[in-house]
C-alpha cells in the first residue's frame, strides 16, 4: 500500500525541504521504496538539496501535460536504490498544477508499487501547498520554536481537517505529526525558547521528531547530501528517530534537554 | 549561566510566547470552518450594540453550530453590570418630557 506524506509548515524557511529529503532518504534506508515530489513550482530547490540539480531533465509539470512520462521524470538517487525525485517545474504559470494531473501522478506512482510518496509542500496557502496536502495521508508539520511559524502551522492544522481529499470524502482525516526544528535545548533551559512541551500543547499534536539546530544542516545543504546521511551529526541521528517512528516504532525523544556542564563551565558561562 | 548573569536576568520570554499562542491559536480556532462573513458580522453587530450599550469587544460571542444541515448561529452579549444604571438614564433622556 502506498501510503502519501505531505511535508508542510505554512510559514517558510523552517525546513521543510531538509526535512522531506532527510525523511524521504532515512525511509529508502529502511529499505522503502520511495519517490519524493517538489511542489513548489516556480522555486525548484528538492534538487538542490538531493544534489540532483543537474540531473533534471523533465519535471512535474512535464508528466501532468503529458510531454514525458513518469518514469522519464523520475531521477534516481545516486547513492540510494529505492529512492526518487520528482522536481519541480520552474514555470512561473501558476495555474501549472492541476488537482486531477496531481492525482493521475500519484497514482501512477501507487500503481507502480512505492511505498511512500512524500510532497515537498511550498510555504503559505495557495495552490501548490493546498494539492501537496489535498491527496495526504499523514501530513508532518514542521515547526520552529517560535511564534509566527506555530501560528502558521495552526493555520495549516485547520486546512488539513478540511481541505483535503480524506476530510472532504468523510473519510477519516489526515494523521498529523509535529516535527519540531532548530532546537535549542540550551535557550529552552534558559527560558528563552518554547520547549517541546509548549509547543505540543498549544498544537495539540503527537510529536514525531525534535530535530536540533545545527551548523550541519547548512554544510549538508552546500554539499547536496542529505543531512541525514551525515552519519556523525546529531540532526541525522534526530531525523533517523523521526523515520521509525514514522514507522510505528517507539523511540524515546533525543536532543531535548542541554548536555551537562562541569562546575567550572557554569561559573564562568561561555560555552 | 554563569555568575554575572544573574545580575542581568529578565523574565522568561517563552513563557511570554506561550501564553500570547495559547490565546491567538484559540481565537483563530474558534473562527475557523465559519463563513468568510461572520468577522464582519461580529463588528457590525458589536457597532449597532454599541449605540446603546457601552459593551466590550470581547462582549460579544458568535458561535456558529453545525447540526445534521441545519445551522445555528448563536450569539451571546455579555452586558456590563452597571447596565441597569445606564439603561434607565438613556430612557429617561429618551422620554420627552411634557
Amino acid at each position: 500500500m502506498t501510503e502519501i506524506i505531505v511535508v508542510t509548515s505554512g510559514k517558510g524557511g523552517v525546513g521543510k525541504t531538509t526535512t522531506s529529503a532527510s525523511i524521504a532518504c532515512g525511509l529508502a534506508r529502511r529499505g522503502k521504496r520511495v519517490a519524493v515530489i517538489d511542489f513548489d513550482i516556480g522555486l525548484r530547490n528538492l534538487d538542490l538539496i538531493m544534489g540532483c540539480e543537474r540531473r533534471v531533465v523533465y519535471d512535474f509539470v512535464n508528466v501532468i501535460n503529458g510531454e514525458c512520462t513518469l518514469k522519464q521524470a523520475l531521477i534516481k538517487d545516486k547513492r540510494l536504490e529505492s529512492l526518487f525525485v520528482l522536481a519541480a517545474s520552474q514555470t512561473r504559470d501558476k495555474d501549472a498544477l492541476s488537482a486531477e494531473g496531481v492525482e493521475r501522478v500519484l497514482e501512477e506512482l501507487r500503481a507502480d508499487g512505492f511505498d511512500y510518496v512524500l510532497c515537498d509542500s511550498p510555504a503559505g496557502i495557495e495552490k501548490g501547498a493546498h494539492l501537496a496536502m489535498y491527496f495526504a495521508d499523514r501530513a508532518i508539520v514542521v515547526v520552529n520554536p517560535e511564534v509566527s511559524s506555530v501560528r502558521d502551522s495552526d493555520r495549516i492544522l485547520g486546512l488539513l481537517a478540511s481541505k483535503t481529499r480524506h476530510a472532504e470524502g468523510g473519510n477519516g482525516r489526515v494523521q498529523e505529526h509535529l516535527l519540531l526544528t532548530r532546537y535549542s535545548p540550551k535557550r529552552v533551559a534558559a527560558g528563552e525558547m518554547m520547549g517541546v512541551d509548549d509547543v505540543k500543547e498549544i498544537l495539540g499534536l503527537d510529536v514525531v521528531g525534535v530535530i536540533p539546530e545545527s551548523t550541519d544542516v547548512l554544510s549538508a545543504s552546500n554539499a547536496g547530501t542529505p543531512v541525514i546521511l551525515n552519519e556523525t551529526s546529531d540532526v541525522s541521528r534526530a531525523y533517523q528517530d523521526a523515520v521509525a517512528r514514522l514507522l510505528g516504532e517507539t523511540v524515546p525523544l533525543r536532543f531535548i534537554e542541554e548536555p551537562k556542564r562541569g562546575f567550572f563551565a557554569r561559573l564562568f558561562g561561555g560555552g | 549561566m554563569g555568575l554575572l548573569d544573574i545580575f542581568r536576568r529578565q523574565p522568561p520570554s517563552a513563557q511570554v510566547a506561550k501564553e500570547r499562542l495559547r490565546i491567538i491559536v484559540a481565537q483563530e480556532r474558534g473562527a475557523r470552518g465559519g463563513p468568510d462573513y461572520l468577522p464582519l458580522l461580529r463588528r457590525e453587530l458589536l457597532e449597532v450594540i454599541r449605540k446603546y450599550v457601552n459593551v466590550d469587544p470581547e462582549a460579544v460571542v458568535i458561535n456558529l453550530e453545525r447540526d445534521q444541515g441545519q445551522e445555528v448561529l448563536e450569539l451571546t452579549v455579555a452586558l456590563p453590570e452597571k447596565i441597569q444604571a445606564a439603561k434607565s438614564t438613556a430612557a429617561k433622556a429618551a422620554t420627552p418630557k411634557p
